[in-house]
């Protein structure tokens, strides 16, 4: 594209994206006014419950928690040109990992119990991947069908599961029974009372977070540190040059995959484990439909991808806060999501090329 | 599984493939023409939604009708500005009109009608009246031909015979005319599309419409024949089902119809009985339903004959200058 050339790269990561955000907010706010609330209003009040206690941030934090590990699975997958929309059987799956390990090992101490539940989640939900990644690289499957696919029969199989197997008898409800006390996460309250900090001890924030951020941080390592990441990146800018270069295309295809599943499974670890503490049948809702948004606007880069996953946080608070005072549905916020995909994802030269060109101009100058 | 069964079960089959069918004849028609369409559920979704909302408001399903084949071509269209107007990727845009079209047929529902989200249900004249075929009274006696004409083919509302329809109409507008011939080539190998001196942009932007007008039929048929108004959420994964199907017919129309008759009827027994067994082996329902992804993946993956798009799916056309 001969207009991205002639954007600098501090616009590129920054004024780029940041347009095609406020292009989608400005659309929700006429959407806002078109069904005859105050967008200003809409604004204080998602403000205000998401930012404005800590239970807000609390709420906030446990959703961007989510994102960050939907997102950066994403992300991990698009730095290949891999484009994943696995994400949500990923993480179902990853949900039935965590719960098999919680129901069915009797742990001593939550520490423990995390650490088997993170591996737990993580393999899960890498397996999971691994078929999409596998026919992709050996059979030349497209990877967004499949996964698409995948989601539909990971649903139906935590289905079975939940109805035949996890359902405790004489229950109607198709869901596990609860974790043992010995597999609760220590949420954001009790680690923040530990030095003596106030925080609400409603929102399901826990542990998990710090799991997150430290998987940023482990991305960008190995993305821009490793060999794998090297191998990954160069596979992404140009599949021939990679493999004139000796990388296997089939072996990075399948490698991301894993890499990208375990990460949208590790979400489970603070859903399911941290808030739920039983398997429901409808763990993930969306979280990794959003973590496409997430990526997207994130550049695919992880400190871009909290970002963006805290933002997202911010909307889902705010837009519950909004059902809850105002006739405005929560589904508003997937109509945001969907302008900021729109935007981020699909119009990027809508949005790049005038900016391409105030710069041009600016340059002739 | 006596007989009189078996025709219960072939009738629902043949209404509830009716949505597949025209998603799935969009799709085919879209991705023939070199434009990915994972859209389809979101046009489908707000076909419905408009299809009920005006319906109720008219009183007359044929309104709404129109209006939900006028809302699914917005769409459509918005999908052609992304990915072949802006050159976006394709897949990612589809992706986005899903998104779009699952929130704001809740945002606009609620702020119309208040019910939580759905429309009012519909009767009377709001809802597709269903049809007798000649003769059907006359038939409905006879041995086999009876039921087989009264029970399952006659009775259903107009788009179930027009989605029919469509089948032949679009295998002879693909291979049997001049805009099939380009469309199908501009599939193929734009570049030799625009040396022959037509407009790729114009063909893909012909086909993307086409598909918008089949996807608003499908959602009108979901909410006002299949049921009777909309609710949250109500195509419930049939985009996809249609995407499945047109990849199980290799973008073929004849084969789309076998194909969306074979996943009808996985719904249409699911629906019916919980567990069946075969061959003293319970299946479970929720396999009925992750048959249709499983054979897709299935036929995708190569092992019982081979999937192959068409070849400049995808990717939108940069003309030489």
């Amino acid at each position: 594209m001969s207009a991205a050339r002639r954007i600098p790269h501090w616009a590129d990561v920054t004024l780029v994206p940041l347009t095609s955000v406020v292009l989608a907010f400005l659309l929700s706010a006429v959407l806002i006014w078109a069904i005859g609330e105050s967008p200003w209003q809409a604004v204080k009040l998602m403000v205000e419950g998401a930012f404005g206690s800590s239970y807000g941030w609390g709420y906030t934090l446990y959703y961007a928690t989510n994102f960050i590990f939907t997102g950066l699975a994403v992300a991990v997958a698009f730095q290949a040109r891999l484009f994943n929309i696995g994400g949500e059987g990923q993480a179902l799956l990853g949900g039935l990992g965590v719960a098999l390990v919680c129901l069915y090992i009797p742990w001593p101490h939550w520490s423990l119990a995390l650490i088997a539940a993170t591996l737990g989640a993580a393999l899960f939900g890498a397996a999971w991947a691994l078929i999409p990644g596998y026919l992709q690289a050996r059979r030349g499957s497209h990877i967004v069908i499949t996964t698409i696919m995948f989601n539909f029969i990971a649903a139906s199989l935590l289905g079975y599961v939940l109805v035949n197997v996890l359902r405790p008898q004489g229950s109607q409800d198709p869901s596990s029974p609860r974790f043992p006390p010995e597999a609760h996460l220590p949420s954001l309250h009790d680690m923040l009372a530990v030095v003596g900090i106030p925080f609400s001890r409603v929102p399901p924030t826990n542990i998990s977070l710090f799991i997150a951020v430290a998987m940023c941080f482990a991305v960008w390592f190995m993305l821009w540190r490793t060999r794998l990441g090297y191998q990954i990146r160069a596979f992404g800018e140009s599949e021939p040059a990679a493999e004139y270069a000796g990388i296997s295309p089939a072996r990075i295809t399948i490698y991301v995959m894993l890499i990208s599943g375990a990460l949208a499974g590790l979400m489970a670890v603070n859903s399911v484990m941290g808030e739920q503490q039983r398997l429901v049948l409808n763990a993930v809702e969306g979280a990794g439909f959003i973590g496409i948004a997430v990526a997207l606007m994130g550049r695919n880069h992880p400190f871009g991808v909290f970002l963006a996953a805290i933002l997202f946080g911010f909307l889902y608070q705010g837009g519950a806060e909004l059902a809850l005072w105002t006739s405005i549905p929560r589904e508003l916020i997937v109509v945001i999501q969907a302008l900021v995909i729109l935007f981020t994802g699909a119009l990027d030269n809508m949005v790049r090329m005038p900016i391409a060109r105030l710069f041009a101009l600016r340059g002739a100058r | 599984m006596d007989f009189a069964i078996l025709v219960q079960v072939l009738e629902s089959t043949l209404r509830l493939a009716t949505p597949l069918l025209f998603a799935c004849l969009a799709g085919l028609i879209s991705e023939r023409a070199g434009v990915f369409d994972i859209g389809l559920e979101g046009k489908m979704l707000a076909g419905a939604f408009m299809a009920a909302a005006i319906a109720f408001v008219s009183g007359n399903v044929w309104i709404g009708v129109a209006a939900a084949v006028g809302v699914s071509v917005v769409m459509s269209l918005i999908h052609g500005v992304a990915s072949i107007t802006f050159r976006g990727n394709q897949l990612i845009s589809g992706v986005a009109i899903n998104f779009l079209a699952a929130g704001i047929t809740v945002v606009i529902a609620q702020n119309w009608f208040r019910q939580g989200g759905r429309t009012p249900s519909l009767s009377g004249d709001m809802r597709m009246q269903r049809i007798d075929l000649p003769f059907a009274e006359a038939l409905r006696d006879v041995p086999v031909l009876g039921p087989i004409y009264h029970g399952i083919l006659s009775g259903h509302g107009l788009l179930v015979y027009v989605g029919l329809l469509c089948v032949p109409l679009t295998w002879y507008m693909l291979f049997r005319t001049r805009f099939g011939l380009r469309l199908r080539a501009v599939g193929e190998n734009p570049a030799a599309v625009d040396t022959a001196g037509i407009s790729v942009i114009g063909m893909r932007y012909g086909a993307v419409a086409i598909c918008g007008v089949l996807c608003g039929l499908a959602g009108a048929y979901l909410s006002t024949g299949l049921s009777a108004g909309f609710v949250q959420d109500m195509s419930a994964g049939r985009g996809f089902i249609a995407l499945a199907a047109m990849i199980f017919a290799k973008w073929r129309p004849w084969h789309a119809l076998g194909a969306v008759w074979l996943f009808g009827l996985l719904e249409a027994v699911a629906n019916r009985f919980q567990n069946i067994e075969i061959l003293g082996l319970a299946v479970p329902v929720q396999a009925m339903q992750a048959l249709p992804y499983i054979l897709t993946v299935v036929i995708l993956a190569g092992f019982v004959g081979k999937a192959i798009p068409p070849r400049a799916g995808g990717s939108a056309y940069v003309k030489e200058h």
